[in-house]
């Protein structure tokens, strides 16, 4: 089991003609994930690395069976592409395109409000699930399958956080990066949630930054309703107020979204924070060892 | 992207939303100039900077007369302001706004925000203008009123009454002030503003509703579609390496330590900064050198940072993911052979094509110093730059 994709999710990449899509639909078709097809505007009818072109979401999924959208359409048409796979009523997309403008999101929420859709990201890595699917731009390799979730907002932290369960000898059962924009579909409740109902999944790593206050709503849900063991990683201790930090979310304005305000709040909820981003793997073993689950959890 | 208030006030001028008459002057002789146009009894020489606190910090004065315009024009010119919001560097004042004098009744704030919670921008307006808006919520948050704007109709004329009435606009003002908000709404939307705010919004004895100031943000991410409020841009008030960064696309901030970085991603950029200080170092900047990043793109970031006198050692953390590990090693190469490297390098490489980096860097010339870990690679740059 996982949570959101596996091994049978049939998976079309909007705007797949583009070069960085390209790229990467060949690395997830490495990965065995099923790109069944692909929709560039004009270009239906071509194919590309053996996987079918078409001109509208609508025909790939009638046509393909389709059920996820992975978009890498550019920030001023990333929009439209999403609503456009809301409409053909995939179960998920997940947005990599970084850079969108925030009033565009902001519609684009409004638009899936009582839709079927879940969407991830934009401005995120993807979703994988260890062996089976990946969806996205991580690095495959450094992923092996087992029994714990990750979510974060972050790309990079996500894969130091997946590297070093696997050099634990930790498996993973899906990682999931909900992206770093102030308006995103999936947050980090949505996740924890579907993590929480995982069977497979014992334990998760939930990392954050500044900005926003999504990590104190997360950290309050944990502890009303998680049954399984969190851990928690915050980048941005030392980032000067009113600077922003990469990311379109990540900035402390008006004294919120500060590190330390996070990682009081997710301790107060049962959370065990890492000191560091080097021993985010290291404060889960803790836990699992506190908790008698670290035999269960160690898949190789 | 800031833009200054006299900038902010005539683009909201555009959507109705009233502003007192005002000239910018650049010159002491502009100002005088501009004040004799205006011909009012008094008028106010404001500092033009990208920072609030300016009153605060003598940055804004009342002159009664033609000499007064001079005097308080000459001192606030070339003058260096240190508030709350420039740092105790401050930022030297380069153009002034003259402004016609107002006889303000009542100040209160009206803003426009995006609620990361709903996903939703909202108005937000309190009685208690001229203060800081933080603060009123802190003490008296019950003086805050806000209403949430569905995008798919916009701001409603029943919301705004309802903040009108809320705040305690006089009655015979409110439809002004309707018109004020619906105004200033429109602005936001239609130039993609991420901040509206309007700090004191004022009652004037002669019954208008103005703004007497007015600070508008842009979205960075839209500036693509909004030309004319790229033409606002002041190079002066941003970090020259920050300009000479974002022209590389690089996502570059600077700070006062003395270890540059080099990372991949926001937030191991942020974290490479945080696990830096916790060994004790202190970092000169953060910098996301992206996803997309080539050989010439790192061979600047290099240059950047290198171009900061205080850096006295280098820690480059690279988690390849569509970033490849080799291309960043010859980046690295490349710029330590262009620049001349003459502080310590400590290098991480973790990732997509890992090996094929290491080995380009064993390879080279380039006296690197490699890291197993994040850890690993701050412990070593903090003990080399001591």
């Amino acid at each position: 089991m996982s949570v959101f994709i596996n091994k049978d999710t049939k998976v079309i990449v909007q705007g797949i003609t583009g070069s960085t899509a390209l790229f990467h639909t060949k690395q997830m078709l490495e990965y065995g994930t099923q790109i069944v097809g692909g929709t560039t505007p004009g270009k239906g009818g071509m194919e590309v690395e053996g996987v079918p072109v078409f001109n509208t979401v609508k025909d790939a999924v009638e046509t393909t069976g389709a059920t996820a959208s992975v978009i890498y359409v550019p920030a001023p048409f990333a929009a439209d592409a999403i609503i456009e796979a809301v409409d053909a009523e995939l179960d998920i997309a997940i947005c990599i395109t970084e850079h969108i403008p925030v009033l565009d999101m902001v519609k684009v929420k409004r638009y899936m409000e009582g839709k079927k859709t879940r969407l991830v990201g934009p401005n995120c890595p993807g979703v994988i699930t260890a062996d089976e699917c990946k969806i996205g731009i991580m690095p495959g390799y450094i992923h092996t399958k087992g029994h714990v979730g990750v979510v974060s907002r972050s790309g990079t932290l996500t894969y130091e956080a997946v590297h070093q369960l696997t050099q634990a000898g930790l498996g993973q059962t899906t990682a999931v990066g909900i992206g770093g924009d102030p308006v995103n579909g999936t947050n980090f409740i949505d996740v924890l949630m579907a993590f929480n109902e995982d069977p497979e999944t014992y334990a998760v790593i939930m990392i954050g930054e500044i900005g926003g206050t999504a990590e104190e709503e997360a950290a309050e849900w944990v502890k009303a309703n998680m049954t399984k063991p969190v851990v928690g990683f915050i980048g941005g201790r030392t980032a000067p107020p009113g600077k922003r930090m990469g990311h379109a979310g990540a900035i402390i304005s008006g004294g919120k979204g500060t590190a330390d305000e996070k990682i009081r709040v997710m301790n107060e909820c049962g959370i065990k924070v890492a000191d560091t981003p080097s021993v985010m793997g290291e404060t889960l073993i803790e836990v699992l060892k506190e908790q008698g689950l670290y035999e269960k959890c160690k898949t190789h | 992207m800031n833009i200054h208030e006299y900038q902010g006030k005539e683009i909201l001028r555009k959507y109705g939303v009233a502003v007192p008459n005002g000239t910018v002057a650049f010159t002491v002789e502009e100002a005088v100039e501009a004040a004799k146009e205006l011909g009012t009894q008094v008028c106010v020489v404001k500092a033009q900077i990208h920072a609030g606190g300016r009153g605060k910090a003598g940055g804004v004065k009342v002159a009664k007369n033609l000499e007064e315009v001079r005097t308080y024009a000459n001192e606030i010119l070339g003058k260096t302001l240190v508030t709350h919001q420039t740092g105790p560097e401050g930022k030297e004042v380069k153009r002034l706004l003259i402004e016609e004098g107002c006889d303000i009744k009542k100040e209160y704030y009206v803003g426009l925000v995006l609620d990361r919670a709903t996903s939703r921008v909202v108005l937000m307006a309190s009685e208690e203008g001229g203060t800081e808006i933080e603060e009123v919520a802190a003490k008296t948050p019950e003086k805050i009123f806000k209403e949430e704007i569905d995008p798919a109709i916009g701001l409603q004329p029943f919301q705004a009454r309802r903040i009108a009435f809320n705040i305690n606009i006089p009655k015979e003002l409110v439809n002004q002030a309707v018109k004020f908000m619906m105004g200033l709404y429109n602005a936001y939307i239609e130039k993609d503003c991420s901040i509206a705010e309007i700090n004191p919004l004022v009652v004037t004895g002669d019954g208008k509703v103005m703004a007497l100031d007015a600070k508008l943000n842009f979205d960075s991410n839209a500036l693509y579609r909004q030309k004319d409020v790229l033409a606002y841009r002041d190079l002066e008030e941003e970090d020259a390496k920050e300009i000479e960064a974002s022209k590389y696309d690089l996502s570059y901030v600077a700070l006062d330590g003395n270890i540059g970085c080099m990372v991949n991603g926001a937030g191991l950029a942020m974290s490479t900064m945080d696990i830096i200080k916790h060994y004790g170092g202190d970092p000169a900047n953060f910098l996301d050198v992206g996803g997309g990043a080539t050989a010439e793109k790192v061979t600047e970031a290099f240059k950047i940072i290198l171009s900061d006198p205080n850096v006295k050692g280098i820690f480059v953390n690279i988690f390849g993911g569509i970033m490849k590990c080799d291309v960043i090693a010859e980046g690295v190469v490349e710029a330590a052979k262009q620049v001349g490297l003459s502080v310590p390098l400590v290098v991480r490489l973790e990732g997509t094509n890992v090996d094929l980096g290491k080995k380009i860097l064993a390879e080279s010339s380039v006296d690197i110093i490699a890291a197993e870990s994040m850890a690993d690679g701050a412990q070593k740059i903090v003990s080399l730059v001591k």
